[in-house]
């Protein structure tokens, strides 16, 4: 009776979004008169960090403060059409929508700024503060506040616009069948270390390390935040939760958070993250998406790390100590790797 | 029946009617209206809805309002002052130990709890502290590591 050591692996190549063709969503941007802009969207934030990410996208598009943009969303009787907060799709396909978006608003913005300072709108950049200006003549400049006022008062100007993503449907080559299914992939390494107990069963994840390919990472603490919570949440479904656990007879599925298990600050481990950035051609300022992608290979990683340290595949899950009992009486006891 | 329950809540004197056997959780959510105690089980195994009572921890779905006459309630929505927030406050948003925010109060509420009594706890003496409260979202670490700042910040300014 002892316990066993064991390290697994695993990586991922995730596709972002729902794919083959269609996966729409759509945002609107206008400008108040006090130069503020709102954005628009009907995509719900469960705390993934979508608005901070969108009104960046925004801010960043609009050549405005940051602090300038709120985010408006989760509405869908008042905000456009969005197939929702799901596949890992937020940042990239509202990300873009609301990119769209902002180009037409800021096109408006500068054309109604151009016409005060009496230039060609080409010839104008914005400072990123809060004002716009000639370029290489600073000083001929308009505060965005006012071009804001002078467009709702003087000009008859609506500077807003809309903006929507929408993945081109692929074609099926009618010999192979290939096609291309997604439109950009993320991609992800993950090392499990864990210690099984061969006299109860019990497994411990002792460090998990992990490297993150995920385009542009628009908002790093975001993305740590979702890396770390996510790794937790694939550790959770790997080794404790379950709403069916004698699947498909639903009737012994736990009905409340004491009987379905999911492990609390105590059961933790050290988690060391890397993210390295390749930049999508198709997202928002390079971004992919991470949201699923957090959790997903820390499964079979976890998996493999059990294989590793005591010889046994189990492929059910969650993996309970009951299941690694069973499986070990059937291999005859536990057999590390090192002694296969 | 209804029965009239006086208690102290962030400090202020309340004076409330609540259903005879009623919770303190939904006494304080649909009666007194403080929506910062949040529900999630209503049978004592999230440990969303922790509120202090005289200073202990305890979770306001299985205290009967009743029992809390006299008593002094503390809610995350009383940590503030003003407009300044709270050391733990600061903590939890500097180390991103939030995300959809259904733990968060009663986080903060089990972790002010231990402050209030140990101003230095150890990272086992946070895990204890927060052993009974369950976050979808986190991991946890940021939320130990928050707790954690929030004490070292307080020996800080002491020193
Ligand atoms: S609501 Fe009280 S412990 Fe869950
Ligand atoms: S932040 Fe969502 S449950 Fe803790």
């Amino acid at each position: 009776m002892a316990k066993h050591r064991g390290r697994g692996v695993a990586t991922i190549n995730y596709p972002i979004g729902m794919n083959l063709g269609g996966d729409p969503s759509q945002a609107l941007v206008h400008s108040n008169p006090t130069g503020k802009f709102t954005v628009t969207l009907s995509s719900i934030d469960l705390g993934q960090g979508m608005k901070s990410v969108t009104r960046q996208i925004c801010a960043e598009t609009l050549g405005v403060p940051v602090e300038d943009v709120f985010v408006d969303t989760a509405d869908s009787d008042t905000g456009p059409h969005c197939m929702g907060s799901f596949a890992s799709r937020g940042t990239h396909r509202v990300g873009n929508a609301v990119m769209m978006a902002a180009r037409e608003a800021r096109a408006v913005m500068m054309e109604a700024a151009a016409e005060e300072l009496e230039v060609d709108p080409a010839d104008l950049e914005t400072d990123g503060r809060g004002a716009i200006h000639v370029k290489g003549a600073p000083h001929r400049s308009i505060a965005v506040r006012d071009v804001a006022i002078a467009a709702q008062f003087r000009q008859g100007r609506t500077i807003a616009g809309r903006g929507i993503f929408l993945v081109p449907l692929s074609d099926v080559d009618a010999e192979t069948g290939e096609m291309t299914p997604a439109t950009c992939y993320a991609h992800a390494c993950f090392i499990v270390e864990v210690e099984v107990d061969d006299e109860t069963g019990d497994v411990a994840v002792l460090k998990m390390t992990s490297a993150y390919e995920l385009g542009r990472a628009l908002n790093p603490k975001l993305v740590e935040q979702q890396l770390v919570g996510g790794s937790w949440m694939g550790m959770s479904h790997a080794l404790y939760e379950t709403p069916e656990p004698y699947y498909p007879d639903t009737r012994e599925g736990p009905r409340d958070f004491n009987e379905y298990l999911m492990p609390g600050p105590g059961d933790i481990c050290p988690h060391d993250v890397a993210v390295l950035e390749r930049p999508a051609s198709d997202g928002p300022f390079g971004a992919k998406g991470l949201g699923e992608m957090c959790a997903n290979p820390v499964l079979p990683a976890v998996a493999n790390a059990i294989f590793n340290a005591v010889g046994v595949r189990v492929n059910e899950l969650p993996i309970t100590p009951e299941k690694v009992l069973r499986a070990l009486k059937a291999r005859g006891g536990a057999v590390p790797a090192r002694a296969r | 029946m209804k029965t009239p329950v006086q208690f102290r809540l962030n400090g202020e004197d309340v004076a409330a009617f609540a259903e005879s056997g009623a919770n303190l959780l939904d006494v304080l959510r649909e009666v007194v209206g403080d929506l910062s105690v949040k529900g999630g089980c209503w049978q004592g195994s999230c440990g969303a809805c922790t509120v202090l009572i005289d200073g202990a921890p305890r979770l306001s779905c299985l205290t009967l309002a009743e029992s809390i006459a006299g008593r002094s309630i503390e809610t995350a929505a009383g940590l503030r002052r003003g407009a300044e927030l709270h050391p733990l406050q600061i903590a939890f948003m500097e180390r991103f130990a939030a995300q959809c925010g259904y733990c968060t109060s009663g986080m903060l509420m089990a972790a002010k709890a231990l402050l209030d009594r140990n101003p230095s706890p150890t990272r086992e003496d946070v895990v204890e502290a927060l052993g009974g409260n369950i976050c979808r979202c986190t991991g946890y670490e940021p939320i130990i590591q928050a707790v954690l700042d929030a004490a070292s910040g307080d020996r800080r300014r002491r020193a």
